[in-house]
């Protein structure tokens, strides 16, 4: 969930906001790397893409749906340094045009969100690389750890940004119960609905997930006009 | 294909707010909030200024009052956490129509909602006031990195088509007869997903070679011709914020 105003003094909102901006950076330079001439358009879909998710409602239980956060989800299919660039575009926008988190709380939500979000997402899903070639099964359960770490691993992120300069009010441990136990859950929600989708995507078009590169059949790239 | 113009919260109008050149409205919201945040929470009379001068601004720029207020309801799951305070924070406690509740909690409660509200009412103002084209043009001016405004961009002229389309894929699932009440039955809207990530990566594909073949260099034609801000806009855009620092440096000085 997005962080109000508010909910963290000015100088840890300004810290955070540093800390954001040189991620971004880093990230901005790594992804053209990663996509060349292509990374605006390719990018800007997947950032649209990424919008539109949160947008679908997934049940949970009769009266309660949730929906999907996303950051391993676009760690494992387009790599970390293009996710980040993503979400990081998302909580932007919907901060300046949507007025969902806050102005002041944009680098703690990018910190939390597109740093150790994707960063712990797509480190689990490394790690667990050969289990995730193995097969449909394997890359289900790299999917579904990497996003339920993804979110809990975020909710941690709050509760140092909480210790550092929170409103107070609350003892840590209440705070740390209270986010760790939530995201948990919401983890379970995450981790179900990003194994199905990845191992959907993973069915029709293996080529494009990220965490899949360099796999045993590499895809075959020609430039135009080169007989074959 | 309409998309890409406007965006739910923007209230078109005709006003000295909306005229403002964007990147004044952003850094104005930006250091409005700051003010907000900055102010200590003891400082009760002071938050009764910053409704006043958010309200001038709303005069200024003809938004009615009510047209805010219904939609900062944005806010609400927040209100949630603020009430969980004042019931589990740290002693000494109050007594209040039987319950006993926390003194720092409610402290930290007040702080949430008064600061999370002002900040959802200032983020809604800059909204309300700013096309999406304008945003974008505001954030180029700001030196904000290329690769991000031209992604962005990107992204808000596509992201109605991709949404669209997640629509109209909901629609065949429920003519379908598709109805999920439970987690473990959530595999079709997922599958669902996969295929919409599929579809929107297919475009960036198309889109780039389209936009390859309109001579696409790497940036982005400039997206306004709405000229500079200049001295005096930066002068009354930033007069509210000045107003705000005053409450806030007076905020210090009470407490």
């Amino acid at each position: 969930m997005h962080m109000s105003d508010g909910l963290v003094n000015a100088p840890t909102s300004l810290l955070f906001g540093a800390v954001a901006l040189v991620w971004l950076v880093l990230a901005a330079l790594r992804a053209r790397a990663d996509l060349d001439d292509r990374t605006a358009p390719m990018a800007g879909l997947v950032t649209a893409f990424v919008f539109a998710v949160q947008m679908i409602n997934f049940p949970i239980l009769p009266g309660a749906s949730g929906h999907l956060l996303g950051g391993a989800l676009v760690a494992i299919l387009v790599g970390p340094w293009v996710g980040t660039l993503c979400i990081a575009i998302v909580l932007v926008v919907q901060a300046l045009l949507f007025a969902d988190g806050g102005l002041t709380a944009l680098g703690t939500n990018i910190t939390n969100m597109a740093l150790i979000g994707v960063v712990v997402g797509y480190a689990v899903a490394v790690a667990l690389r050969p289990l995730a070639r193995r097969g449909k099964g394997g890359l289900a359960a790299t999917a579904f750890v990497a996003a339920f770490l993804n979110t809990v691993v975020a909710a941690l992120g709050f509760v140092v940004e909480y210790a550092i300069g929170g409103s107070g009010g609350a003892s840590l441990g209440t705070v740390f119960g209270l986010m760790v136990g939530l995201h948990a859950l919401i983890g379970i929600g995450e981790g179900v609905i990003t194994a199905a989708t990845v191992t959907a995507v993973a069915a029709v078009r293996p080529d494009l997930v990220h965490l899949l590169r360099g796999a045993k059949t590499p895809l075959l790239r020609r430039a135009a006009g080169t007989a074959p | 294909m309409g998309a890409g113009h406007a965006h739910p919260l923007h209230l078109a109008r005709d006003s000295p707010v909306h005229r403002l050149p964007p990147q004044v409205k952003i850094v104005a919201a930006f250091l409005g909030v700051v003010c907000v945040v900055a102010t200590p929470r003891e400082a009760f009379v002071v938050f009764a200024g910053y409704p006043v001068v958010l309200g001038a601004v709303w005069w200024a720029a003809r938004i009615p009052a009510g047209w805010i207020l219904r939609r900062a309801v944005i806010e609400l799951p927040f209100v949630v956490l603020a009430v969980l305070l004042p019931l589990t924070g740290p002693d000494p406690r109050v007594e209040w129509l039987g319950m006993s509740l926390s003194e720092p909690g409610l402290l930290g409660a007040w702080n949430i909602l008064i600061k999370g509200t002002l900040g959802v009412l200032t983020s809604l103002t800059l909204a309300a006031t700013t096309s999406m084209r304008d945003l974008l043009v505001g954030l180029q001016r700001l030196h904000v990195p290329a690769l991000v405004t031209t992604i962005a961009t990107l992204m808000l002229r596509y992201v109605d088509v991709i949404v669209a389309e997640a629509g109209r894929m909901r629609l065949a699932r429920v003519s379908r007869g598709h109805d999920p009440r439970f987690l473990w039955q959530a595999g079709a809207t997922a599958r669902g997903v996969g295929a919409l990530f599929v579809r929107s990566y297919e475009r960036g594909e198309r889109v780039h070679l389209a936009m390859l073949s309109r001579g696409w260099s790497g940036a982005m034609p400039v997206l306004s011709t709405a000229g500079l801000a200049t001295r005096r806009d930066w002068t009354v855009g930033l007069a509210p914020v000045g107003a705000a620092a005053l409450l806030a440096f007076s905020g210090w000085v009470i407490v």
